[in-house]
C-alpha cells in the first residue's frame, strides 16, 4: 500500500543549521497494517509522515501509494489518498467555519470542487449519524464554528474528517499529544475502532511507548533518520516497555541516557 | 445642519458605491487573510477601461464587463506574484499596484484625468449612475434613477451571487483556504489557485466600483484609488465593529461591509460640513482605521477570555 525508497530530507542544506533529518528511510506497508512508530524527539518521525505527505519534496528517493508514484506530486494531489491529523489540535480544522461545513470539506477530499452544493441536506443526516460515534455531543452543535470546540474535540472531529471517506493511508502524528490523558485516552480509542472498522492502512507516531506496544501490529523505533527497530507478529505482541529499551539502548549508544528519558 | 442634510443623499450613493470596493476587500482581508494592496491601483484600471471604451462609443454594460475583467487581470498578477514567485502577499500587491500606475495612465491615453461629457445629447441618458440623478425629483429624475435605488440593487444582487458562490464547494474551497490553508491542503484543496482565484474576484468588484464611480463623477482621474484599500478596510471593520454582533449570516456580513462604507462617508461629510478642510481626509481616514484595528486586539489584551472566546467565534 505504501512503499518508501531510501528517501532522504535535509533541512536548510548549505547553511550552519544543515539538519539531515532522514537518511535513507525504506519502509513498505501492507494493506491493512496498521503501524505505531516511536523515537526521540528529532528522530525524524515528523519529518517522514510530513514527506510521505507532502508538505515538502524530498531530496532523494521515492513514495509510492497504492501503485501510484506520488514522489513528486504538491501535497494537495495526495490528498486523495491520505487522511491526516497532526498534533496540533488547531492544524487540522478551519476554526471560522461551522463544523458540518468542515466535515463537508473533508467529505471531497480528492475531488473537483465546482460549483455543486458545498453541502448537501442528505450529508447532514449521514455527518449527524457519524457524529454520534464521537460521543461528544457534537450532532446537536452542526452548525457551530470550530473555533469554539475544545483540543480534543477538535482532534476527535479532525480524526472523522481524515476517515470520512476511507483514505488509502491514514497518518496519526502524535495526535493526542496535546490533550489530556482522558481525552487522549477517549480520541486514541475512537481511533483504533475506525481503523478496524475499516481496515485502514495506518501509520500512527507516539510519543508513549506503551500506547506503541498495545496499539498495532507493527511497531518500528526511528533514530537519527533512520528506522532503528522493525518488530511484526508475535515478537511485536511479546513486547514490554523494558524489552523495547533494551533494544533502544543497543541502536543508540553512547547517547542511551539522554534518549531513554526522552522516550519514557 | 441643513447643509448636511441636503449632502447626505450624496453621501450615502458614494457610500454605496465604495461599498462594492468594499466587499471586494472583503474577500481578500476576511476570507482570504491576505491584506490586498493591488486595489489602490485596479480601482483606478477599471474606471480607465470603462471611460476609454464608452467615451469611444461602446455600449455601457460591455464596458463595466471590460471594466471587471481587466481587475480581474491585475488580481491574477498579484495572485501569480504571490503564489508563483513566492513573493509575499503585501509586496506583491505593492508592485501590482505600482505598475498599474503607468498602465492605467497608458489607458487614458497618458491623461491624467479623462471626462464623460453629460453635457451631450443622450449621454446622461445611457448612465448607470450620476451625481446629477442624486437631486431626484428637482432635477426632474424618477426615484429609480437615483444613485442609492441603482446601487442598492447592484449591491443586493452582488450579494446574493456572492452568497450562493461562498455555498458552493469552490467558494468553500475559497473560505477554506483563508481559514487554514494547512487543513485545506489536507483535503485536497489547491491552495495557491484559491488565492489566486480569490484575489481576481477582489480585484474584479474593485474595479467595477471604480466604473461606477467614473461614471458618478463624469470622469476618470488617475488618483481616483489613492488610499483606496484604507477606505475599503475602514468599511470592513466599522461594519463588523458595529453590526458583527447581529448579523451572523454571511449575506448580512456582506451587507454590514456595505452599510460600513456608507457610514464612513456620512461621517466624513459631516466632518466635511463641520468646516474641515478635505485634505485632512486621508489622515483622518488613517486614524479611524488605525483605532478600529486597535480596539479587538487590545480588547482581547486586556479584557482575557471572555473576549478570547469571542475572537474564535469570529475568527
Ligand atoms: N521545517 C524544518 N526546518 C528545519 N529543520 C527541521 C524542520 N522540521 C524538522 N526539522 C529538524 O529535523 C529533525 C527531525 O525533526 P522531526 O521529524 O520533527 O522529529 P520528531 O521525530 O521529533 O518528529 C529535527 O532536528 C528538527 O529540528
Ligand atoms: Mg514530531
Amino acid at each position: 500500500m505504501l512503499e518508501i525508497k531510501n528517501i532522504w530530507k535535509t533541512f536548510n542544506a548549505n547553511t550552519v543549521n544543515e539538519k539531515v533529518a532522514l537518511k535513507g528511510v525504506s519502509l513498505t506497508l501492507n494493506d491493512g497494517e496498521f503501524v505505531t512508530v516511536i523515537g526521540g524527539n528529532g528522530a525524524g518521525k515528523s519529518t517522514l509522515m510530513n514527506a510521505v505527505a507532502g508538505v515538502y519534496p524530498v531530496d532523494r528517493g521515492s513514495i509510492t501509494i497504492n501503485g501510484a508514484d506520488v514522489t513528486d506530486l504538491p501535497e494537495h494531489k495526495r490528498a486523495p489518498y491520505i487522511g491526516r491529523v497532526f498534533q496540533d489540535p488547531m492544524m487540522g480544522t478551519a476554526a471560522s467555519m461551522q463544523i458540518e461545513e468542515n466535515l463537508a470539506l473533508a467529505a471531497r477530499r480528492g475531488q473537483t470542487r465546482g460549483l455543486k452544493a458545498g453541502i448537501t441536506k442528505m450529508e447532514r443526516e449521514e455527518y449527524r449519524e457519524l457524529l454520534k460515534i464521537l460521543d461528544l455531543g457534537l450532532e446537536e452543535r452542526m452548525t457551530s464554528k470550530v473555533g469554539l470546540l475544545s483540543g480534543g474535540q477538535r482532534q476527535a472531529l479532525t480524526l472523522l474528517m481524515a476517515t470520512l471517506r476511507k483514505p488509502k493511508l491514514l497518518l496519526l502524528d502524535e495526535h493526542t499529544a496535546a490533550l489530556d490523558p482522558k481525552t487522549a485516552a477517549k480520541v486514541l480509542d475512537t481511533t483504533e475502532r475506525i481503523v478496524q472498522k475499516d481496515k485502514l492502512t495506518t501509520l500512527m507516531i507516539t510519543h508513549n511507548m506503551k500506547d506503541a506496544i498495545v496499539h498495532g501490529d507493527r511497531l518500528i523505533m526511528m533514530y537519527d533518520g533512520r528506522v532503528a527497530i522493525d518488530v511484526s507478529g508475535q515478537e511485536k505482541k511479546k513486547l514490554t516497555v523494558e524489552t523495547l529499551l533494551e533494544m533502544f539502548n543497543k541502536v543508540s549508544g553512547s547517547d542511551e541516557a539522554d534518549d531513554k528519558l526522552l522516550l519514557s | 445642519m441643513s447643509g448636511f442634510l441636503n449632502a447626505l443623499p450624496g453621501a450615502v450613493s458614494q457610500g454605496l458605491i465604495w461599498g462594492i470596493m468594499a466587499i471586494g476587500v472583503y474577500i481578500t482581508y476576511k476570507i482570504l487573510d491576505i491584506a490586498d494592496l493591488t486595489v489602490d491601483g485596479s480601482l483606478c484600471t477599471g474606471g480607465a477601461v470603462f471611460v476609454m471604451l464608452f467615451t469611444n462609443g461602446i455600449n455601457l454594460w460591455a464596458a463595466m464587463l471590460a471594466a471587471l475583467l481587466a481587475g480581474m487581470l491585475a488580481g491574477l498578477v498579484t495572485g501569480l506574484l504571490h503564489t508563483v514567485c513566492g513573493i509575499p502577499a503585501i509586496l506583491s500587491g505593492i508592485l501590482t499596484q505600482l505598475a498599474l500606475y503607468s498602465i492605467n495612465m497608458a489607458i487614458m491615453g497618458m491623461k491624467a484625468t479623462v471626462a464623460i461629457n453629460i453635457n451631450q445629447e443622450g449621454v446622461l441618458d445611457k448612465l448607470l449612475v450620476s451625481l446629477r440623478f442624486v437631486q431626484g425629483s428637482k432635477g426632474g429624475f424618477p426615484f429609480y434613477r437615483h444613485p442609492i435605488f441603482v446601487v442598492g440593487i447592484f449591491t443586493a444582487g452582488l450579494i446574493a451571487v456572492l452568497y450562493w458562490f461562498f455555498g458552493r464547494e469552490l467558494g468553500a474551497a475559497l473560505r477554506a483556504t483563508g481559514s487554514n490553508p494547512n487543513m485545506a491542503r489536507a483535503q485536497g484543496i489547491n491552495t495557491d489557485f484559491c488565492k489566486v482565484l480569490g484575489l481576481m474576484l477582489s480585484n474584479g468588484l474593485v474595479a467595477l466600483c471604480g466604473a461606477l464611480l467614473c461614471q458618478y463623477s463624469s470622469a476618470n482621474e488617475i488618483k481616483v484609488g489613492q488610499g483606496a484599500i484604507v477606505i475599503g478596510l475602514a468599511a470592513v471593520i466599522i461594519g463588523e465593529v458595529l453590526l458583527g454582533k447581529v448579523f451572523r449570516n454571511f449575506a448580512l456580513k456582506l451587507l454590514s461591509v456595505s452599510i460600513g462604507a456608507i457610514l464612513y462617508y456620512v461621517v466624513l461629510q459631516a466632518v466635511l460640513q463641520m468646516g474641515l478642510d478635505a485634505n485632512y481626509l486621508k489622515l483622518l481616514s488613517a486614524i479611524v482605521v488605525a483605532v478600529f484595528l486597535t480596539i479587538p486586539n487590545w480588547k482581547g489584551k486586556y479584557f482575557g477570555k471572555s473576549s478570547r472566546k469571542e475572537a474564535a467565534e469570529n475568527a
